[in-house]
């Protein structure tokens, strides 16, 4: 049995048993990296001797009968923007690529309480800037689905990990799309959480007033358990709200009869592709079925999201990225001159064009003169979005739309034009910029590649959101399909 | 020397302080200790105040409250919300190259605006408007071996990075370098009355001082490490801009740095047009709320402050007015005087040793009060001494500078240079017979002319070193006279 295709509820159950050990499904999981990974380079780092040790420590608690967590013994892979102690954390960067924090992220900490097990890194659009894992500087990721296109991004490797089996669960990071468009290019699950669900301590800062770390994983089941482990308020965020803890797997059932689902027309627009379209008015569908009341619904504004979410994370990215200098960690260019001279050159060999290129427009955006043209008017407009959202959430229980307007692209196709990218994320950005929760699972195939179905929920609703998709999920399975790879 | 009002130049005087908030135990934004005075270079740090990727920064609710306190002293009126901005450059001395900070533009708002600080210069009463306090963390220490100029590398200290400080910004309402001296001891004594802040930590108060004269453009002198040098730096830069205003030039808008070796400003930098510091609401602190509730919370835990303190001064103690200012400009002199008081019973007798000689003293050797080692129990001593006759007051003025100078107490000071005074009639008696013998010529005018007695008195004092007792001496002088 290949222990490393099997899911997160399915291995538990089975750790736990003592059918399998925790020891084995590890070193399942990373027979497959080693079998695959050449292809498609998903992982920046592995963890082998560090991640056998943990499951060794998690099997002999078992054996003694002590008690272990909800995530015993499963081999979780981490974005590599999620600080990890003593271990290298790169964001797909050369100005990171010899970073080890001295510290760990706070979802870490919670996956390793309840018996999670670390096994590596995974690639990553450099500083999670794009939707293809293409400006890595680790080399492109593959979409398990067809190695000649990408995974989506910004955590293409997560997605591709899941999808090839070479892990078991995911986190990604969520900013403007980067955990559902590659869970909707590789056919996986991807949950955005709700803003200050999940702590944010540790995640390396692209956007901070957009982002979330997210769980990604085969099946919502899997997905609902990862989110239960991570979410839950933290001191160390500011912006984390304080709620009490909450098991979202209780909330899964296929009943959804009754339930009102509003189909944002906006998001059928120009733009998306026509067999997208159907596969996703085809989910819809398959929610009537289900019971579930489908109508239209509108989100005004649409048109400004993609500007207003560049200009809100572009800015906040200039700031971000200020603090990698060369000076106490990370690359540092071979330089002589001042400390002018030698931050400009370390930041001129360590960051690549993308985000050069968002840096830049950020700092103008930022600038005397512009700010209130760009910046505060973006944040206006981002007001608008969420009231619209607001307004649409209260006539529904969900909103649904397409995760990406497009299937996954081949690797190279789309790289310079960045105007076309940024395009892309018109379905994602604007749940960022409202804030709300969605989730981006599985909803059919076209021409053998996958398409995403977002399932997008009110503030902290994110029991409805992962209900919704379950039922969906379970009647149409989708998750079970593999790629060949 | 500029010490008065320059007529018709046009002198205004503005400050920027900078407070550190010390009696914090830790850092604005982490858990770090921010005691950081003596200690290896960074040695507290953490990834949060080092700038480490995917740190986040928490907010100290009790440096809002000291902020809080500093903003309700000075009179300032404080905002509903506590907004934080990112003040964005690129400077070797801020771990994540932007300084969490506060902005009045933008749609933020500072910690507070407006407010005054009442103060006294040379007997008359001055007052300076504050524009805004807000609060920040400071930035890492540097170090320049040699000078800023010269030197070929900086050594970074971010033990500093991330310590509590407030900003106090005075409009331009001061007019020599008099008032901004009197000012900062203002300024200070009410930090150091609410607990907040204390003098006696190199660097928890720093200042840069904006000065523009009749015609020339502003100009800021960064780098004043004291009160002393905020004076001095002053008086150089006006001196400096007169010199340019009488060769028919004048300031241009720059920033000066003060060099403390060589006590004259040098130019830093010119400024040609107002730096961009990109601000925006900091993503990763959401706004405080200040409520109605907690401001009065804050103010009813308010210690007693200097101007409170003066009136009590005068009324408990009887002191003049004058003196209770004079000393309730530093919380550690008003304290000695309220210490002495408890236990000796003249208190205006206590005011006028401690302003007369124990300041004084203080001021030409050049420590610090708070360095001050002498005790109250120690200084009410020396009085006693005086008042059992045991010394002269003008012996007890020598003692007292002795004991500030080397550390020692008074009393140790009379016992190891045999000052106790001598009363002995039969002692005394032996050394006029010495004066008589060696001022014959004087003892025959004395006989003839009563005011000659001083001098032989003047001789007996020469030979004891001022310890005879003057009355005895009289005495004896005068009966021997008689004799003769």
């Amino acid at each position: 049995m290949h222990l490393n295709s099997l899911t997160c509820h399915e291995l538990v159950e089975m750790i736990k048993a003592q059918t399998v050990t925790a020891e084995e499904v590890v070193e399942h999981v990373f027979r497959r990296i080693s079998e695959v990974e050449g292809k498609i380079n998903a992982f920046i780092s592995t963890f082998n001797e560090s991640a056998l040790d943990k499951a060794r420590e998690i099997d002999e608690k078992i054996r003694r009968g002590e008690s272990v967590g909800l995530l015993a013994g499963i081999p979780v892979a981490v974005k590599d923007n999620i600080c990890t102690r003593g271990k290298l954390t790169t964001c797909g960067s050369k100005m990171l690529s010899n970073y080890i924090p001295p510290y760990n992220a706070t979802v870490i900490e919670k996956i390793e309480a309840a018996g999670g097990i670390i096994i590596g890194k995974t690639n990553m659009d450099e500083f999670a800037m794009g939707n293809s894992t293409e400006t890595s500087f680790f080399g492109c990721t593959r979409n398990p689905w067809d190695i000649t296109r990408v995974p989506g991004g910004s955590s293409g490797g997560s997605a591709a990990a899941l999808a090839s089996d070479e892990t078991i669960l995911a986190l990604g990071s969520d900013t403007g799309g980067s955990v559902r468009c590659p869970a909707s290019f590789c056919s996986v699950v991807g949950l955005k959480p709700t803003y200050g669900l999940v702590s944010r301590y540790g995640l390396v800062s692209y956007a901070n007033s957009l982002e979330q770390i997210g769980p990604m994983a085969k099946d919502v089941l899997d997905c609902a358990m990862l989110f239960t482990v991570i979410a839950g308020h933290d001191p160390r965020d500011g912006t984390s709200v304080p709620r009490r803890p909450c098991d979202y797997t209780k909330a899964l059932n296929d009943e959804i009869k009754g339930v009102k689902v509003g189909v944002l027309k906006e998001f059928f627009a120009v733009g998306l592709d026509e067999r997208v379209e159907k596969s996703v008015l085809n989910a819809v569908g398959i929610l009537e079925d289900l019971g579930a009341t489908c109508d239209g619904a509108s989100i005004s504004y649409l048109e400004y999201a993609v500007p207003t979410y560049y200009l809100i994370a572009m800015s906040e990215a200039s700031s971000n990225l200020a603090r990698f200098d060369g000076l106490r960690y990370g690359f540092t260019a071979k330089c002589e001159g001042d400390w002018n001279e030698v931050f400009s050159t370390t930041r001129g060999e360590g960051f690549g064009g993308e985000v050069k290129r968002r840096v830049l427009l950020g700092t103008f955006a930022l600038s005397a003169g512009y700010y209130d043209r760009y910046y505060l008017k973006a944040l206006k407009v981002r007001t608008l979005i969420k009231r619209e959202f607001e307004k649409a959430l209260s006539k529904f229980d969900v909103l649904v739309a397409p995760t990406m307007p497009i299937l996954p692209f081949k690797i190279g196709e789309v790289i310079d034009d960045p105007l076309a990218m940024y395009m892309m994320d018109i379905d994602t950005v604007p749940v960022n910029l409202a804030g709300v929760p969605s989730i981006s699972v599985p909803c059919g195939f076209v021409d053998g590649l996958p398409v995403g179905l977002q399932v997008i929920g009110g503030f902290f609703d994110e029991e409805m959101v992962l209900k919704v998709a379950y039922a969906f999920q379970e009647h149409t399975k989708f998750n079970l399909k593999k790629p060949e790879i | 020397m500029a010490t008065g009002r320059d007529e018709g130049l046009d002198v205004k005087i503005g400050l920027e302080v900078h407070v550190q908030l010390t009696a914090l135990k830790t850092k604005l934004f982490c858990g770090c200790s921010a005691n950081y005075r003596g200690m290896p270079p960074n040695t507290l740090t953490c990834p949060i105040c080092l700038g480490h990727p995917g740190t986040l920064p928490v907010l100290n609710r009790k440096a809002v409250e000291h902020a809080m306190m500093v903003a309700l002293a000075l009179n300032s009126s404080i905002s509903r919300q506590m907004i934080f901005f990112r003040k964005n450059y690129f400077y070797v001395d801020l771990p994540k190259n932007f300084q969490i900070s506060q902005y009045d533009k933008a749609g933020g708002v500072p910690l507070s605006t407006g407010g005054w600080v009442e103060f006294a210069v040379n007997g008359e009463k001055k007052k300076v408007r504050i524009r805004r306090i807000q609060l920040e963390e400071d930035p890492a220490r540097l170090t320049y071996p040699g000078t800023i100029t010269t030197s070929s590398y900086t050594l970074v200290d971010f033990n500093r990075a991330g310590v509590a400080l407030l900003e106090i910004v005075t409009e331009p309402d001061m007019e020599t370098p008099e008032e901004a001296y009197f000012f900062l001891q203002k300024l200070r004594s009410i930090v150091e009355h609410l607990g907040v802040s204390s003098e006696n930590m190199q660097g928890s108060m720093r200042c840069d001082a904006n000065i523009s004269i009749k015609g020339g453009a502003r100009v800021e002198i960064k780098n004043i490490s004291s009160f002393r040098d905020v004076r001095r730096a002053l008086q150089y830069e006006i001196i400096r801009q007169k010199q340019l205003l009488r060769r028919g030039g004048a300031a241009k808008q720059e920033t000066r740095h003060w060099d403390e070796d060589r006590q004259i400003t040098v130019s830093l930098r010119v400024k040609e047009t107002e730096s961009d510091y990109r601000y925006f609401p900091e993503p990763d602190l959401v706004p405080v709320k200040i409520s109605e509730e907690w401001i009065s919370e804050v103010a009813s835990k308010m210690p007693e402050l200097p101007d409170d303190r003066r009136e009590r001064f005068t009324s408990d103690y009887g002191i003049p007015e004058y003196d209770a200012t004079v000393l309730t400009s530093n919380k550690k002199i008003a304290d000695f005087f309220e210490e002495c008081c408890k236990l000796y019973p003249n208190p205006k007798k206590v005011a006028n040793w401690i302003m007369s000689d124990l300041l004084r003293n203080i001021n030409e050797t050049g420590i610090d009060v708070a360095e001050m080692s002498i005790t109250a129990e120690q200084f009410i001593d020396l009085l006693k001494m005086i008042d059992e006759e045991l010394i002269s007051g003008k012996i007890a003025k020598r003692v007292l500078r002795e004991a500030i100078r080397t550390g020692r107490s008074p009393r140790k000071v009379v016992e190891d240079e045999g000052l106790l005074k001598i009363s002995d009639e039969k002692m005394i008696a032996k050394i006029v017979d010495e004066v008589f013998h060696e001022f014959e010529g004087a003892v025959a005018d004395a006989k003839r002319d009563r005011k000659a007695v001083n001098f032989l008195v003047g001789q007996v004092m020469r030979k004891t070193r001022g310890r005879a007792d003057p009355e005895i001496t009289n005495k004896v002088i005068l009966s021997k006279l008689e004799e003769k």
